[in-house]
This record gives structure tokens, C-alpha cells and sequence, in this order.
């Protein structure tokens, strides 16, 4: 194995050490507690009322929208860190030369159409009253 | 396989996680009590004891542990046990795992693995908190638990995009995204005075990192996904160490929060106006490894005056913030940087 992956096998030892610590708390903490289980105690908490729902349901869609959009926005931001990196020498003019800043522009500028496109649909409302007044729109222009 | 190297390693994993970061993230919140009860007028914890010292309450982050230590660590009726197990688990090794790639002095011999790409590493494996937080609130079978992982999963998907984006102008600006080079770049002076560090070029990208880092660590006031007084968050049913764990968790963010800005914005272990030459090699070693250290401290506590200073946001002031507020800024900032440094 050359050297150049030494730094990887201390990555694994690091990771390995990491989880054993986390790993290691927790099992120590189950032999140590005590055992004493009750019907009340294993009951879900809800500041002591009785349970009326349970929580294996459907969740609201814009959780869903959100992680869509964290999908997208990432992968941008993923592409964009070689670019940044390589940017300097990019701009040499044996290289890209000043395309190189059009070409980033470019990139960003059609996410950025992306990102006005979804604010413009009101995909990244939460408030209830811009939920309810776009609503209450949308039916009235029906 | 060199076995040597191996032992080096393990050796410095252990220093670095074990003497450094798991004690300074329980000082950290023996800190954090007395320095919201200075805030609020009060006196806070003081009463630990061991004999007759007391040491301003500093023996209490070792009776939490053994208090922790000690409890009941139930698990409720239809809860899924092996994510229930798992979660604080992930949240800790996952954050614990990013020191790998902190340099902590000059040369190699510093940082446990020198990675070319360490910033990427960074962001990769200190994603995974959100599995913690997402899979520990979803398993406790707790609409209260449900809740908090829900506005946990969201929040912080959403303000990692511009954690993410607000690195990409740092990466321009010194070309490299190893976290030695970084430090290496921030050695020099502008204009024969200034140091080059990251704060001073890239201003903007410092500021949004700061408010992204410290969103990720659900602190207020940005802590929706716990919310201790009024909303019940992720780890509703959680007790004993399982709850001290992510407990835990919040604070070694805290001090990863603040090795990645001091590294990244802050220049890392360099001394700005010290010249190198003609003081012996050791001594300039250990004062810049101690000038890195005493940046991390400086750094928690700007984050503890922030906690303790801001009120919390209401929900969509949050994800307004996040996606209207902070996305668009961290894209303006890396086209001004591209401009920038294509004119100069």
C-alpha cells in the first residue's frame, strides 16, 4: 500500500475510535442503570395526558419539498467547491481565461432562475397566513 | 502494513477526541451554566463537592457523568429499538469524526490525517447528525419526538446548503480545500500589515458561515428541533446517557464549530506579525499550537454569548431566513468573489 493512503487509514482509525466512544457510553450506561420498567414509564410522553394519536402517520408534503430542494441546492454546491478550487488557474488566459468567470456565472445564474422559480410558487412559504392568503387566492381565481 | 504508523495514529485520535475535545466540550458546559446564570443575574451550579472543594462549581460536569451514568435508560412500548439505540450514537461519532482532518500545528505531524480534500470531509461525515436527530425523534414512537425531528430534518438540510456555499468562496480565494494549505495560504499580509486571513477576505462568507454553523447545532436561536421550554423536541424519550449523549453532542459541535473558523476564517495556528526565524523551533511550535487552542476557546465563546443573548425564531422566520435570506446572500457572495478575483 503506498503512502498517499495513509491518511485514509487514520480517517478509518479516527471513525472507529468515534464510534467507540458513542458505542461504548451507551453500553456502559445499560449495564450500569437499573431495570425497573412500568406500564406508565413505557408509555409515550405526553406531558401526562392520555395518548390520542399515534405517531406513525402522514407527515405534512412540505418536508418533502424541503428536501427536494436540499437535493438540488447541495448537488449545486457540490459542483461549484472543483470549480472554486480550480478558479485561479482557470482564469490564466493559457487556460479559460476570463470565460472561465462566464462560465461560473452561468451555472449559478440558471439555479438562481431555479430559486426565484420555486420562491415565485411560494414553495418556501411556512407562515399560515401566506398559506391560507395563497389559498384563499388560488380559489378565488377559480 | 505499518504498524508504527497505526500506533502514531491511534495515539493522536485519542489525544485529540479524548484529552481535547470530549474535556473541553464538558467544560464547555459547566461554562455554559455559569455563564447564563452571570447573564441572568444569578449565581448557577456552585454546590458539587468533593472534601471541601468546590471550584466554582467546576466538579459538576463529573457528577452529571456519574449521575448519567447511573440511570435508567428505558425504552417506550413500540419504540424501534435498534434506531432508538443507534441515534444518539450516529449524532456523536459522527461529530466526533470530523476532528480527523482539523490541523492543530504546523507540519503533518499536527493533524491525525492531512487530507487533500479535509473541508469535504468535514461536510460529508458531519451531515450524518441529521440521521441522529431525523432517526432518534421518528423510533421513540412520540408525536412530540415526531415533531422535533421533522423541523430538525428540515432545518438543518436547509442551512447546510449555505454552509456548504459559503465555503466555495474561501476555496477560491486560496485555491485549495485542504485544510493545512488553507492555513498555509492565511500566513501572509496584505498590503505588508493585514493578515490574509479568511475573515478579512472573505467578510460576508464569514458572517453566514457563523449563522449556518450554528443553525446546524440547533442552538438558540435556532433550537425549534428541542426547544426546551415550550416545544418537545427529538429526544422527548430520550433518558439517562442516551439524552446525555446528544446533550454532549451539542457541545463537541460547539468546539468543532469553532476549529473549522478559526482553521478556516481565522488562520488557523499561524501568529500574524511573528517572524519564525531566530526563536528556537520548539517554543514557536507550542505557542502556535497554544494560539490555535485559545482561537477555539474564543470562538465557543462568542457562540455561548450568541445562545445566551437572541430569543428564539418563530418556524417560518426560520426557513425564511434560511432560503430567502442566507441562499441568496451566500450565491451573491461567491459571483462578487468570481468577479473579483477575475479583475485583480
Amino acid at each position: 500500500m503506498g503512502s498517499e493512503f495513509l491518511p485514509y487509514v487514520a480517517i478509518i482509525i479516527t471513525i472507529v475510535v468515534a464510534v467507540g466512544i458513542a458505542l461504548a457510553i451507551l453500553v456502559l450506561n445499560a449495564v450500569l442503570g437499573p431495570k425497573r420498567p412500568s406500564e406508565a414509564k413505557m408509555g409515550p410522553f405526553e406531558c401526562g395526558s392520555d395518548v390520542v394519536d399515534t405517531p406513525r402517520k402522514r407527515i405534512n408534503v412540505r418536508f418533502y419539498a424541503v428536501a427536494i430542494f436540499f437535493v438540488v441546492f447541495d448537488i449545486e454546491a457540490l459542483f461549484l467547491i472543483p470549480i472554486a478550487v480550480a478558479y485561479r488557474d482557470l482564469l490564466q488566459p493559457q487556460h479559460l481565461g476570463v470565460f472561465a468567470l462566464f462560465a461560473l456565472l452561468l451555472f449559478i445564474g440558471v439555479l438562481a432562475i431555479g430559486l426565484w422559480y420555486v420562491w415565485g410558487k411560494g414553495a418556501l412559504d411556512w407562515a399560515f397566513d401566506a398559506l391560507t392568503s395563497s389559498a384563499a387566492r388560488s380559489d378565488a381565481n377559480e | 502494513m505499518d504498524w508504527m504508523f497505526m500506533l502514531i495514529a491511534l495515539l493522536k485520535v485519542l489525544v485529540v477526541l479524548v484529552v481535547f475535545v470530549l474535556m473541553l466540550g464538558a467544560v464547555l458546559t459547566w461554562v455554559e451554566r455559569r455563564m447564563s446564570a452571570l447573564i441572568q443575574d444569578r449565581l448557577g451550579p456552585n454546590r458539587a463537592q468533593i472534601g471541601n472543594v468546590r471550584a466554582w462549581g467546576l466538579l459538576h460536569p463529573i457528577a452529571d457523568m456519574f449521575k448519567a451514568f447511573t440511570k435508567e435508560d428505558f425504552v417506550p412500548a413500540g419504540a424501534n429499538r435498534m434506531l432508538f439505540f443507534l441515534a444518539p450514537a450516529i449524532a456523536l461519532a459522527s461529530t466526533l469524526a470530523c476532528f480527523a482532518v482539523i490541523p492543530f500545528g504546523p507540519g503533518e505531524h499536527f493533524t491525525i490525517a492531512p487530507l487533500d480534500s479535509g473541508m469535504l470531509f468535514i461536510i460529508a461525515i458531519g451531515s450524518f447528525g441529521i440521521y441522529g436527530v431525523a432517526l432518534g425523534g421518528w423510533a421513540s414512537n412520540n408525536n412530540f419526538g415526531l415533531l422535533g425531528a421533522l423541523r430538525g430534518a428540515a432545518q438543518l438540510v436547509s442551512y447546510e446548503v449555505t454552509m456548504g456555499l459559503n465555503l466555495v468562496g474561501v476555496f477560491a480565494v486560496f485555491g485549495t480545500m485542504s485544510l493545512s494549505q488553507l492555513v498555509l495560504g492565511q500566513g501572509e499580509l496584505l498590503w505588508g500589515w493585514l493578515p490574509k486571513w479568511g475573515v478579512v477576505v472573505q467578510p460576508v462568507g464569514f458572517v453566514l458561515f457563523l449563522i449556518a454553523s450554528m443553525a446546524e447545532n440547533k442552538r438558540a436561536p435556532f433550537d425549534l428541533p428541542e426547544g426546551e421550554s415550550e416545544i418537545i423536541g427529538y429526544f422527548a424519550e430520550f433518558s439517562a446517557m442516551r439524552f446525555a449523549t446528544f446533550f454532549l453532542t451539542e457541545f463537541v459541535e460547539i468546539v468543532l464549530i469553532a476549529a473549522i473558523a478559526a482553521t478556516v476564517f481565522f488562520g488557523g495556528w499561524q501568529i500574524p506579525w511573528l517572524d519564525p526565524q531566530g526563536v528556537a523551533g520548539g517554543f514557536i511550535t507550542v505557542a502556535q499550537i497554544g494560539f490555535f487552542v485559545f482561537k477555539i476557546i474564543a470562538l465557543c465563546w462568542l457562540q455561548m454569548l450568541i445562545r445566551w443573548t437572541l430569543p428564539r425564531f418563530r418556524y417560518d422566520q426560520l426557513m425564511n431566513l434560511g432560503w430567502k435570506v442566507l441562499l441568496p446572500l451566500s450565491l451573491a457572495n461567491i459571483v462578487v468573489t468570481a468577479i473579483v478575483l477575475a479583475l485583480s
